[in-house]
């Protein structure tokens, strides 16, 4: 029965992965809460200095005179049942709450820009790979060339000085209409795009040599089904490994590009909570992020396999 | 003496028709032309691609500005003139022009002052040289790391390869700059506790514990695809018959890594350093950028570009210039790359 037997290579195959990721976000939590616990003065040392007795009652109450495995063991239950602790300089307010407030804006933003990226990065990519060596290939290969050597903070903020301040066409700060995402969007997809079409261009070039490619020719298919439905469905494989990457390339870019923009994004009030030391903040987002990012990174391994069956399962 | 006249059909030789082959006549008979090193075909594939020695020269011409020309330039990077700032490009503050008026001459701040009075051409130039300086060191620890580990890992092979390379796909799955971000934001204060403590600590200070933060990420994360680029090199390498006869010879696993393996995986070391320098530089500016990395007032391209993003209205060109600058030494350290992997490991070239 090889059905079955695929079928459990793949199941295999998905909870070795999914092990991983549990054992990655595993460090990645203890890591980010060792490094904090080694960090010298505690949250309340603040500027006006409280009594040793206010002191020993607010440690008491947060449980901060307990042994560190307690501390330790503490946060993790705290963290699974969906509480990061509380922001120190917000008061009031939880970290779980600022992330679930400030990570949607900040969804949108990446989420377009990821969209941006494969809707441009693909079709180039093809076109490059078709017209491999004219003038076409050419002054894509320029593009994608520079688009991975120019970081995003300075693509921002070309955009800004050639956009707002020389032809006052787009606004530069905030995001309350949809000409606020233009710049944004743009200077995170960017580098991506490129990517994403030097990519597509050498998988397009494999593909193009392969047989079935000349078969499809030979039946008399137009040139735009030949490279968009034949070929482009094998081509585009490498792209989705890129997916997980790109993701991480996108929050982290965030970080960036939202504090130039000044958008309410998570990655602005992440940068904001370093330079505050708000440890708290700091740790929650990074779990956050890490935790994100790595289960992203399982699901597109996964479809991965689903998708080209060409693939042999380990 | 009756001299007997030699048979014509007799086989007996004449010894004295023989004489030893000059120079010239041997060399005549040989046929190959003199054999090329590795090295050199690389170099000649290498000055044959015009993309990759333009982005050399552009190289050297940036570590000229960035290390020599700082050191007999006028103006240094940290010097403050309260009262001189904000000039434009190529403009004087009131005491400058006071004394071009009197006839002295004053060298000209090509790219202007910042806020501070501080020159911005030097302080640009200074800025390059951290970043390169980054690069460049970090680029080399994770040569360093990345080789051994992968070659020790190819070599044994079995358990230790197993046990190792899920140790690199662990480090691999971690989202990298977050975990940077983390250990730059915790690092800073037990290394300066440390620079404290004892004097033989203290060259950590010069250096900036900023700085170091950055070597320590790098050491610990980015070396791992450097590992699985060797590891997979060495695999198929440690088959070839030279291995087997250096073991027949009895040579430690250590000679047999050091001599035949990693001597034959030099190229693509090469190359995947090159290639790492960049993304260094990236990651380096990225971090300034937000605020990690170097401290002031040592000005990085990231923290030049950060400083300057509050004037970015009045004042584009302070931007602007950092950011050409770091564009500059990505793109050029990129090509390079390209170019080098063309030249010394044709296979690979697509």
């Amino acid at each position: 029965m090889p059905l079955i037997k695929e079928w459990l290579t793949l199941g295999k195959y998905i909870i070795k992965r999914v092990l991983y990721a549990v054992l990655t976000l595993a460090i990645v939590i203890s890591l980010t809460f060792f490094l904090m616990y080694l960090i010298p003065g505690g949250p309340f040392l603040a500027e006006k200095a409280p009594t040793q007795a206010t002191l020993d009652a607010l440690n008491a109450k947060y449980g901060l005179d307990q042994p560190v495995y307690i501390q330790f063991k503490n946060y993790v239950v705290n963290m699974f049942q969906g509480d990061l602790g509380v922001s120190l300089k917000q008061r009031g307010r939880t970290v779980a709450g600022i992330i679930g407030s400030k990570f949607p804006v900040s969804a949108k933003v990446g989420g377009l820009s990821i969209l941006v990226a494969l809707v441009f990065g693909i079709p180039l990519g093809t076109v490059s790979a078709y017209y491999r060596g004219k003038w076409t290939d050419k002054v894509i290969s320029v593009f994608s060339t520079f688009g991975i050597a120019v970081p995003s903070f300075v693509m921002s903020t070309v955009l800004i000085i050639i956009l707002s301040i020389n032809l006052k066409l787009l606004p530069t700060y905030g995001l309350t209409s949809p000409l606020h995402y233009i710049m944004p969007v743009i200077a995170l997809s960017f580098y991506p795009a490129a990517y994403i079409s030097r990519l597509m261009r050498s998988s397009m070039l494999d593909v193009l040599g392969q047989d079935y490619i000349r078969t499809a020719r030979a039946k008399g298919l137009s040139t735009f089904v030949m490279l968009f439905k034949h070929a482009l469905r094998n081509a585009v494989l490498p792209v989705v490994t890129y997916l997980g990457p790109m993701l991480a390339y996108t929050l982290t870019g965030s970080f960036v590009v939202e504090k130039i923009f000044t958008i309410p994004g998570l990655g602005k009030e992440f940068i904001s909570s370093i330079t505050n030391r708000d440890y708290p903040m700091v740790m929650g987002t990074t779990i956050f992020l890490a935790a994100l990012i790595v289960t992203m990174n399982v699901l597109v391994d996964i479809i991965y396999k689903l998708v080209d069956p060409r693939i042999k399962l380990q | 003496m009756n001299e007997k006249k030699p048979n014509p059909l007799s086989f007996q030789l004449d010894v004295s028709a023989f004489v030893p082959a000059t120079q010239e006549e041997k060399e005549s008979l040989v046929i190959m032309r003199e054999s090329r090193s590795f090295w050199k075909d690389g170099i000649h594939r290498l000055s044959k691609n015009i993309v990759a020695m333009v982005s050399l020269i552009v190289i050297v011409i940036v570590l000229i500005f960035a290390f020599v020309v700082p050191t007999f330039y006028p103006y240094d990077y940290k010097t403050q003139d309260k009262v001189g700032g904000n000039t434009p490009p190529m403009g004087y503050s009131t005491q400058e022009q006071a004394k071009i008026d009197a006839g002295e001459f004053v060298f000209p701040h090509f790219l202007g002052t910042d806020n501070a009075g501080r020159d911005l051409t030097v302080r640009i130039m200074m800025g390059s040289r951290i970043s390169l300086l980054v690069g460049i060191l970090a680029s080399a620890i994770i040569m360093l790391i990345g080789s051994t580990y992968g070659a020790i890992a190819g070599y044994f092979g079995g358990r230790a390869d197993q046990i190792m390379m899920r140790i690199v796909d662990m480090i691999y799955t971690v989202p990298d700059l977050i975990i940077i971000i983390l250990l730059m934001t915790t690092l800073k204060y037990p290394l300066q506790s440390l620079a404290d403590s004892s004097p033989a600590f203290h060259w950590i200070n010069t250096l900036g514990v900023g700085l170091i933060c950055i070597f320590i990420v790098f050491a610990l994360l980015y070396w791992v695809g450097m590992a699985r680029i060797i590891r997979s090199q060495i695999l198929s390498l440690k088959e070839q018959e030279y291995v087997t006869a250096a073991r027949a010879l009895g040579s430690s696993h250590r000679r047999i890594i050091q001599k035949h393996l990693l001597k034959n995986c030099i190229g693509m070391i090469i190359v995947t350093t090159t290639l790492q320098i960049p993304s260094a530089i990236f990651t380096e500016s990225f971090l300034s950028f937000i605020g990690l990395g170097v401290a002031a007032p040592m000005p990085s391209l990231g923290s030049l570009a950060s400083e300057a993003l509050s004037g970015i209205t009045s004042f584009p060109h302070r931007l602007l210039a950092p950011a050409i600058m770091i564009s500059i030494i990505i793109l050029s350290f990129n090509l390079l790359g390209d170019g080098l992997r063309d030249a010394f490991d044709p296979k690979l070239k697509k």
